[in-house]
C-alpha cells in the first residue's frame, strides 16, 4: 500500500494541492476586485496560446507552451481592456467577446494543423490528466529521501511547486499595496501606489498560476480554484488575512478530498474504475462553497 | 484685463509664491469625460494654513477638479504643483479623503485596518507594523471619536462613522495638505461637528485644508477661502471678498433658491435689475 | 457523403434561425447587463446531458436520443441558473463570482459523470463529447430536424416577447406601471437564453454557445442608440453568423462548425467596433483628436487675451501652426484678433451664466462652443446691450455676507 501510494497517488495529490493553492491565493484579490471571471477568461485563452506556441516551435514541449499560454493571457487581458474602454462595453460582455473569439480561433487552428500525432487536444486542455502524473521510481516512503528516485519526480510537480512559491511570494511581498488598492483605488493612487501596474501584475501572476496548473490539471480546476475557495472564505470572515488563509486551506481540502473521492469513491461504491479527479476536485470545492453559502457566519453582505 | 480674469486671480503675486511655494497651484487644467469638458481651463491657487472650500452646482466639476489634481483621473491639459514641486515628489505631504461612494464597503477590513493604510508611506512594502504604529492609528481613531469602533468591519459602520474613519486615516498620514471630497455629504450633525473640529485643529497646527463642499449656508462659518467653479472658475479668494451674491449667481445661474441668497446676504435689498434682454431658450 | 446537401440545408436553416433568436435574446441580455449569465447556463448543461444519457441507458435505451439529451441539458442549466440567482441574492457574493462558481463546478461535475459513462461500456459515450465544441458532421436527419424546429420555435417565442423585453430593458419601473412584471419578463429572457443554449449545444457546443448570445448583441450596440434596433440588428448578425458558419464548415473538411460560427460573429463585431459611426473606435479617435485640438486652441487664445504665458507646448504648437504666434512667441495681428474674439465670447458667456434668465442657455456652456453658434444675431445684440448697460459690472451689485469683511 505504502509504495503504491507514494508512486501513484502522492504526486498527483501534491500537484493538485499546489495548483489549487496557487490559483486560490490570487483568486482572493480577483474576487474582491469583481474580476472573478478573469480566471475564466484566462483559462479559455490558454488553448490558443499553446496551439500557437506549438505551430511556431513545431514541438510539444513545456516551456514554449507555457510562454505561449502566458502570452495569450496577456493579449486577452489587453484586448478586454481595449474593447471595454474604447468600445465602451460593460466588462462582462467585453470578457465574453474576447475569450470566446480567442478560444474559437484556438480550436480552429488546432483542427487545421497537423496535430494528430501529438498529444494536444481540447479535452486534455479542459480537464487535464492528473491521474497520469505518477512517480514510477518510487518504491515507498523512503524514496522521498532517495536522491536518485527524487530525480525522476514528475516534472509537473517541480514546476507547480516553483510557481506556487512564486505566487505566494508575490502575494506576501505586495500584500499592503494589493489590499489598499483593492479597497480604495483612488486613495491608493494619491499615496503613490502604481495602481494600474499592480492590477496588471495581479493578472499576470494569476495567468502564470493558471498556465502552470492547466498544464498539470486542466483548465476546469483552474476556474473552480480561482473562485470557489476564496468565495467560500469570504462568507466565513470579515478580515482579509483570515480570508486568504482560509481560502488556501479550503483549496487544499478540495484537492485532497476530490482526488481521494475520485480515486477510491467508485471502489467503495463497488465500481471498478476511478472517475475524473479534476472534475471531482471542482465538484468538492463547489460543495464547500454551497456549505459556506448556507452556514457561513459572514454570508450576508451589507445589503442582503 | 477682464473682470472675470481679475476675479480669478486672488493670490496674484507670482514673486511671492516663488519665495514660499503655495501648497497647491494648478494651471490651465482641462478634464473631460467623453467629448465635453467637465472642467475647463482651471487655474487654482490654494493659500497655506487656511481652509478653502471648492463650491459650485451639481455637475460643475468640483470632485473632478480635485481628483484630476491628485492624478486619480487623467487630465487633458494642465499643470499641478504641490509645495512648488511635481505631485510625485511630495505625495507624502498630501492626504486625500475620497467621497464615501467610491469605496467597496463590503471589503473584509476593520476600521483600525483602514486607518493603518494611512501609514503605508511610512511602512513601505515590508516594514513591520510596530506597537507604536498601532497606537498612532488608535490615537487617530480617538481623535475623531471612533476609538470604540476599532474592531468593526468597515461596512457595518454608519455613513458618518465611515467618514470619520477616513478622516482618521488621513490624520495617520501626517500630511501638510488635506484634500477632502464632500466630507459632510450624508453625515449626521454630530459627525459634521466632529469633522469640522478636527479640521480646525489641523488648521491651527498650520496645515492646509481643501474640501469640496456643497452646503452654501455653512461656508462662512467653516472656511476662510472659497474657490467657486462651474466648469471653469468663477471666483476665488477669501470668503469676505469672493463669496458674493454675484459670484454665486454666476456659478449657479437660476439654480440657486432666492431664499438661500437672502439668508446668506441679508443686509442688502433686492438686487437692481439690469437692462432686461430676451430670455433665451436654448 | 450521404445526403450531405439536404442535411446541411436543414442544419444551416436551424443555425440561421437559432442565430437570429440568439442575437435578439442576447441584445436584451446585454442591455440588462447580464450577458455572462449565459456562460453559466451553457456550462451547466453538461451534467444534464450526461445524466440524461445514463438515465436513458438505465431504461434500456441507447442513450443518444437528441431530444432526451437536450431535455436533460435544459433541466440542469435551469438548476445552474437557480444557483446563480440564489448565491447572488442570499449571500454577499457578486454575480460574477456566482457565475464563475456555477460554471466551473457544474462543468467539473459533468466531467465526472462523463468518466462514469466511460466505465459503463466502451464506445458508449462517443458523441457526448461533441457537445463540448459542437459538430454537425454525420448528423442524423432526425437531429437536424430537431434543431431546425427548435430554432424556429425559439425565434417565435423571442418575437412574441420582444415588446415586453424592450420595455423592461429600457426602463423597468415604467414597464411595471404598464402592468408588466419585470421579474417575470427577466425570467422569460433567461428562459429564451436557456432555449438558445440548449438547441445550440449540438451545433456550436457548450463552451462557445455563449458567444452567439454576446457577439452579435455587442456588435449591434455600436450602430444605434435604440433598443429595438439593437435587437433587430443583433438578430440579423446572429442569423448571418449562424447560417454562413454552418454552410462554410460543411463546405470544407476540418472546419468545425461552432468555432466557424463564432469567428464569423467575431468578424462582424470587429467591423462594428472599428467602423461604426459615432461609437466606433475610428470615429471616436477622430472626435477625440478634434476635441483635444479645440480645447488647447481655446485655452491658448484665452491665455493670449489675458496676457498670460501659454503653458502647454501643444497649445503653443497649435497657435504657431495657425500663424497666431510667431516662433519667438510674439503674438501676430491675426492672433490678437482671434484672442480678442475668444475673450469677448468668454465675457458674454460669463455674463449670461450670472443671470437667472440665461440659465437655459448657460446649461450648454462647455468652454468651447462660441455663443454665436447658439443664438440669433438679434439675441446676441440684446445680450451685448445688456452687458454694456450693466457696465458698472456685476461687482456693483455684489453683497457681502454679514459679519465678514
Amino acid at each position: 500500500m505504502g509504495s503504491e501510494f507514494v508512486a501513484l497517488s502522492l504526486p498527483p495529490i501534491l500537484i493538485g494541492c499546489l495548483a489549487a493553492v496557487a490559483c486560490a491565493l490570487p483568486g482572493n484579490f480577483l474576487l474582491l476586485r469583481r474580476q472573478a471571471l478573469i480566471g475564466d477568461a484566462i483559462s479559455h485563452v490558454v488553448l490558443p496560446g499553446i496551439v500557437v506556441a506549438f505551430l511556431l516551435t513545431g514541438m510539444v514541449s513545456t516551456w514554449p507552451m507555457m510562454l505561449g499560454a502566458a502570452g495569450a493571457a496577456l493579449v486577452a487581458v489587453a484586448l478586454i481592456q481595449i474593447v471595454q474602454r474604447v468600445g465602451r462595453i460593460e466588462p462582462g460582455a467585453a470578457m465574453g467577446v474576447v475569450f470566446t473569439t480567442m478560444f474559437a480561433g484556438g480550436v480552429l487552428l488546432l483542427e487545421q494543423s497537423d496535430t494528430s500525432n501529438v498529444h494536444l487536444d481540447v479535452q486534455h486542455a479542459l480537464y487535464g490528466n492528473l491521474e497520469s502524473l505518477i512517480w514510477l521510481d518510487a518504491t515507498g516512503w523512503h524514496s522521498l529521501l532517495d536522491p536518485e528516485a527524487l530525480a525522476w519526480l514528475p516534472p509537473e510537480l517541480t514546476r507547480m511547486a516553483v510557481v506556487a512559491a512564486l505566487v505566494a511570494l508575490f502575494i506576501a511581498a505586495l500584500w499592503r499595496p494589493l489590499a489598499i488598492s483593492t479597497f480604495d483605488e483612488g486613495f491608493a493612487r494619491t499615496i503613490g501606489i502604481p495602481v494600474t501596474l499592480l492590477g496588471l501584475a495581479l493578472v499576470v501572476v494569476s495567468a502564470m498560476a493558471a498556465v502552470a496548473a492547466f498544464d498539470a490539471v486542466g483548465s476546469i480546476i483552474v476556474i473552480a480554484m480561482f473562485i470557489c475557495p476564496p468565495a467560500a472564505a469570504r462568507l466565513m470572515t470579515d478580515r482579509l488575512a483570515t480570508q486568504v488563509w482560509i481560502s488556501a486551506g479550503l483549496a487544499l481540502v478540495s484537492a485532497v478530498l476530490g482526488y481521494v473521492l475520485a480515486g477510491y469513491g467508485p471502489l467503495w461504491l463497488g465500481a471498478d474504475d476511478a472517475v475524473s479527479a479534476a472534475g471531482m476536485i471542482a465538484t468538492v470545492s463547489g460543495l464547500i462553497l454551497g456549505g459556506a453559502a448556507l452556514f457561513g457566519p459572514k454570508r450576508r453582505g451589507q445589503s442582503g | 484685463m477682464t473682470q472675470a480674469a481679475a476675479m480669478m486671480s486672488p493670490l496674484p503675486s507670482e514673486q511671492a509664491s516663488a519665495a514660499v511655494p503655495l501648497p497647491l497651484k494648478v494651471r490651465g487644467m482641462t478634464v473631460s469625460y467623453g467629448a465635453t469638458p467637465a472642467v475647463f481651463s482651471a487655474d487654482m491657487d490654494i493659500a497655506p494654513g487656511a481652509m478653502t472650500a471648492i463650491i459650485g452646482p451639481n455637475g460643475a466639476g468640483k470632485s473632478t477638479l480635485l481628483k484630476a489634481t491628485l492624478g486619480i483621473i487623467p487630465r487633458l491639459s494642465g499643470q499641478v504643483e504641490v509645495f512648488g514641486q511635481p505631485l510625485d515628489r511630495v505625495r507624502a505631504r498630501i492626504a486625500y479623503v475620497p467621497q464615501r461612494a467610491s469605496v467597496d464597503w463590503d471589503f473584509p477590513t476593520r476600521a483600525l485596518d483602514v486607518v493603518e493604510m494611512g501609514l503605508y508611506r511610512q511602512l513601505g512594502l515590508l516594514g513591520r507594523l510596530t506597537r507604536q504604529h498601532r497606537s498612532l492609528a488608535r490615537d487617530c481613531l480617538d481623535r475623531v471619536g471612533m476609538a470604540d469602533f476599532a474592531g468593526r468591519q468597515i461596512g457595518q459602520l454608519s455613513g458618518g462613522q465611515q467618514q470619520r474613519v477616513f478622516l482618521a486615516r488621513a490624520l495617520a498620514q501626517g500630511a501638510d495638505l488635506y484634500m477632502l471630497d464632500e466630507p459632510f455629504a450624508g453625515v449626521d450633525a454630530a459627525t459634521e461637528k466632529a469633522i469640522i473640529d478636527v479640521l480646525k485643529s489641523l488648521k491651527d497646527e498650520g496645515r492646509t485644508i481643501l474640501a469640496v463642499h456643497h452646503d452654501l449656508s455653512t461656508v462662512p462659518d467653516y472656511f476662510d477661502n472659497v474657490f467657486i467653479i462651474n466648469r471653469s472658475p468663477v471666483a476665488a479668494g477669501p470668503v469676505a471678498t469672493a463669496f458674493t451674491e454675484t459670484a454665486l449667481q454666476s456659478a449657479y445661474g437660476g439654480r440657486l433658491a432666492t431664499g438661500l441668497l437672502d439668508q446668506l446676504f441679508p443686509s442688502a435689498g433686492p438686487a437692481p435689475m439690469p437692462q432686461p434682454f430676451p430670455t433665451l431658450d436654448a | 457523403m450521404m445526403d450531405l446537401g439536404y442535411n446541411t440545408l436543414l442544419v444551416a436553416t436551424g443555425a440561421g434561425l437559432l442565430g437570429i433568436a440568439a442575437g435578439v435574446t442576447g441584445a436584451f441580455l446585454y442591455l440588462r447587463k447580464r450577458s455572462l449569465v449565459s456562460d453559466a447556463i451553457s456550462h451547466a448543461t453538461l451534467p444534464g446531458v450526461a445524466l440524461a444519457f445514463i438515465f436513458m441507458v438505465a431504461l434500456g435505451g441507447e442513450g443518444r436520443n437528441l431530444v432526451g439529451l437536450l431535455g436533460g441539458a435544459a433541466l440542469s442549466s435551469l438548476a445552474g441558473l437557480a444557483v446563480v440567482q440564489w448565491l447572488t441574492r442570499r449571500t454577499r457574493l457578486g454575480e460574477d463570482a456566482a457565475i464563475g462558481a456555477v460554471l466551473s463546478v457544474f462543468f467539473g461535475f459533468g466531467i465526472v459523470l462523463l468518466t462514469v459513462i466511460q466505465t459503463l461500456g466502451a464506445g458508449r459515450q462517443a458523441g457526448l463529447e461533441t457537445f463540448l465544441l459542437g459538430s454537425t458532421a454525420g448528423m442524423l436527419r432526425a437531429d437536424a430536424i430537431v434543431i431546425a424546429v427548435g430554432g424556429a420555435l425559439t425565434l417565435l417565442a423571442c418575437l412574441l416577447l420582444r415588446r415586453p423585453m424592450t420595455m423592461v430593458s429600457f426602463d423597468a419601473e415604467y414597464a411595471a406601471t404598464q402592468g408588466l412584471v419585470p421579474a417575470r419578463v427577466d425570467m422569460g429572457m433567461m428562459a429564451l437564453a436557456l432555449a438558445v443554449t440548449t438547441i445550440g449545444l449540438k451545433i456550436v457546443g457548450l463552451i462557445l454557445i455563449v458567444a452567439l448570445l454576446i457577439l452579435p448583441a455587442v456588435a449591434a450596440r455600436f450602430w444605434t442608440e435604440r433598443a429595438e434596433v439593437v435587437a433587430l440588428l443583433a438578430g440579423v448578425m446572429g442569423g448571418l453568423a449562424g447560417a454562413s458558419g454552418a454552410v462554410l464548415s460543411a463546405l470544407a473538411p476540418d472546419l468545425p462548425t461552432g468555432p466557424i460560427i463564432v469567428l464569423v460573429a467575431a468578424a462582424l463585431f470587429t467591423l462594428s467596433l472599428v467602423f461604426a459611426p459615432e461609437r466606433g473606435v475610428l470615429a471616436g479617435a477622430i472626435a477625440y483628436m478634434r476635441f483635444r485640438r479645440q480645447v488647447h486652441m481655446r485655452q491658448g487664445l484665452l491665455a493670449l487675451a489675458h496676457g498670460h504665458r501659454v503653458h502647454e507646448s501643444y497649445s503653443r504648437r497649435l497657435l504657431g501652426r495657425a500663424g497666431l504666434i510667431r516662433a519667438d512667441g510674439v503674438v501676430t495681428d491675426q492672433g490678437r484678433r482671434l484672442a480678442a474674439w475668444a475673450a469677448r465670447d468668454e465675457r458674454r458667456w460669463s455674463y449670461l451664466r450670472s443671470r437667472p434668465e440665461g440659465a437655459a442657455l448657460a446649461a450648454r456652456y462647455d468652454g468651447l462652443t462660441p455663443i454665436e453658434d447658439l443664438v440669433t444675431p438679434d439675441q446676441l445684440r440684446a445680450l451685448d446691450d445688456a452687458i454694456a448697460s450693466d457696465g458698472a459690472g456685476p461687482q456693483a451689485r455684489g453683497r457681502v455676507p454679514e459679519g465678514r469683511s
